[in-house]
């Protein structure tokens, strides 16, 4: 049918020229015109990323390459592998990001394949439950683990309660707060790709498995598990990715002794004005992340992620 | 105890022997969902040091922030600051939804070739760190001086917001076939007559999932937000990131609520749309 409208549609432009003939060229003319026009349409869009995002980023590659007295150097990119203080921030930065990826996958797999097991209804119910923080501000959840983990708050007082500890606990302004918070964080990221592969992964594998004799967790092990690798691994590398990038949750729970590349770029422009410094970082950064995300790219193709095979 | 020997997966596992996953589930999900809740009561909360469970109860800290003054360190006051928030989220929705309903629909019209060059291209707000892209802006901004302007604030947002929208757009237009467009215009519609007649009423669904979703993403922004926004046009989220990088105050918790509230509320409209669409 599609085709059909498409003669008469043409038809319909060319009686409009009434002079030219129907032949091929004029055809591909209206053709070529039409796709322009709908080219046209992506294009304020185009230029609005362009102006804003790949412009000011270009400039910022250049800054990088500029020293101290405004002229070509690596001096950016030598201080970084010299300084140790710069050192000390790409191991936190990767340090923290892998704990956190880690605690997601501890906790986000089971959870996910538990939801991945129930009834539509009830995974929807449970979907919810991973949507709400999902969508809760950033601010408001790092709030809220600062007035969880305070040496006076809730945690410490059950803990003591309990008497599982004498003294009350340091959660906030160091590591382990900041891991707290943004694992918090992260889960989602992580659960929606997994979760969205594990309903793809059809249920008579695992029957089949099982009628050929296969104990519950070798089923599990050899069929349920390789096929949820695709998406295990796409949400591992979101979170790893956003993690590296992470501003807001160490800047707080971390109270100053955890510093992220991220905030190293802030600082270096906010108190510095060091733009130099703070571009070569941003590369570093950004090189790291297309590096992982095209390494995905090369593991898992876009639509595994997605289930449409 | 049949309940627990009921063989629950297909490799008639019994519940009893897999409790753990179901309980370890539950705590996790509880993990997920309680932490953010905690700030409603804290907000009650008569006491300046957050204790739980609060000992007297008041409102001080909504009266706080629904009469706050100026509170210093270089942003107005809340209200001022939210009432910015909601403008700039207002105003990304017109920015963002446009533009990225537009490039949705000539991406998807477009050749394999193009939309695969496009496409990366468009989602690169989603894929750089938010920080370069806020550095980026911020020096952009200050050569044409607009900084602390509520335009380039909303433009910001919009760039955030603009690849969620694409993706939401391009998501409703594959299950839509362009066919009935061109039946329209075979019968003599106009290009613009048959998107507004034939295409935006099946896919309206799509749109307004993706105006509630530009404006949470420019509601809860921080990071531009933090670099170039300033002076009269702060918004909320910047406020509470510098009042929170310094002290705990509780008026926080009374804030924190009141925009629990308001992305639930957004969050609930979302999935009531969706199921809709089903």
């Amino acid at each position: 049918m599609g085709f059909e409208c498409q003669i008469v549609l043409l038809w319909k432009n060319l009686m409009t020229l009434s002079s030219e003939h129907i032949n091929e060229a004029s055809l591909r003319r209206l053709n070529r015109q039409e796709r322009y026009k709908l080219f046209g349409l992506t294009l304020p869009y185009l230029v609005l990323v362009t102006a804003l995002i790949i412009i000011p980023i270009g400039w910022l590659f250049y800054m990088s390459f500029i020293g101290r007295d405004g002229t070509l150097s690596l001096e950016n990119y030598t201080r970084m592998i010299d300084s140790k203080a710069y050192m000390r921030i790409f191991i936190t930065t990767f340090k923290i990001s892998i704990l956190t990826t880690l605690i997601c996958a501890m906790l986000g797999y089971p959870l996910t394949y538990f939801m991945s097991q129930l009834p539509k209804k009830w995974a929807g119910l449970c979907m919810i439950g991973v949507l709400i923080p999902f969508w809760t501000s950033l601010l408001v959840r790092t709030y809220a683990w600062l007035v969880l983990l305070q040496k006076k708050g809730i945690v410490n007082t059950i803990l003591v309660d309990l008497e599982l500890i004498s003294a009350p606990i340091k959660f906030v302004h160091n590591t382990s707060g900041t891991l707290i918070g943004m694992a918090h964080i992260m889960l989602p990221f992580l659960i929606l790709p997994l979760y969205a592969n594990m309903r793809t992964i059809d249920k008579d594998c695992i029957r089949a498995a099982a009628s050929l004799g296969a104990t519950p967790s070798r089923a599990f092990w050899t069929v349920f598990f390789p096929l949820s690798i695709p998406g295990l691994l796409a949400g591992l590398l979101i979170v790893f990715v956003l993690c590296l990038g992470f501003y807001v949750t160490p800047a707080i729970l971390g109270g100053g002794r955890v510093i992220m590349v991220a905030m190293k770029i802030s600082s270096n422009i906010e108190l510095y004005f060091s733009w130099g410094a703070a571009s070569a970082l941003g590369v570093v950064l950004l090189l790291f992340t297309l590096l992982i995300l095209f390494l995905a790219s090369k593991l898992v193709s876009m639509d595994q992620i997605s289930g449409r095979n | 105890m049949n309940f627990f020997n009921a063989h629950v997966s297909e490799t008639h596992i019994r519940l009893r022997d897999r409790l753990w996953l179901y309980i370890f589930s539950i705590i996790v999900l509880f993990l997920l969902i309680v932490p953010s809740l905690v700030v409603i009561p804290m907000s009650f909360s008569d006491s300046q040091y957050l204790e739980f469970p609060p000992r007297n109860w008041s409102l001080r800290w909504y009266e706080n922030y629904f009469s706050s003054g100026k509170v210093g360190m270089g942003f107005n006051d809340w209200l001022g600051a939210t009432w910015t928030s909601v403008k700039v989220a207002v105003l990304t929705i017109f920015v963002a939804t446009p533009l990225g309903t537009m490039a949705a629909y000539g991406l998807i019209n477009s050749s394999s070739k193009l939309r695969s060059v496009l496409f990366p291209v468009m989602i690169s707000p989603m894929i750089i760190p938010v920080i370069l892209v806020a550095i980026g802006l911020f020096y952009f901004y200050v050569k044409f001086r607009m900084v602390d302007s509520l335009l380039g604030l909303v433009l910001g947002h919009s760039l955030v917001a603009m690849p969620l929208v694409l993706i939401i757009v391009l998501a409703g237009l594959k299950n839509y076939d362009m066919n009935q467009e061109k039946v329209a215009r075979s019968l003599g519609a106009s290009r613009l007559r048959a998107f507004f007649e034939i295409t935006l009423p099946q896919i309206k669904f799509s749109i307004v999932s993706a105006c509630l979703i530009s404006f949470l993403t420019s509601f809860d922004e921080v990071i531009i937000s933090l670099f170039v926004a300033g002076g009269d046009n702060s918004t909320i989220t910047r406020a509470m990131f510098l009042a929170l990088r310094d002290q705990i105050d509780p008026t926080i918790a009374a804030i924190s609520t009141i925009l629990i509230i308001i992305s639930s509320g957004l969050l609930l409209l979302v999935q009531l749309f969706g199921t809709k669409k089903e």
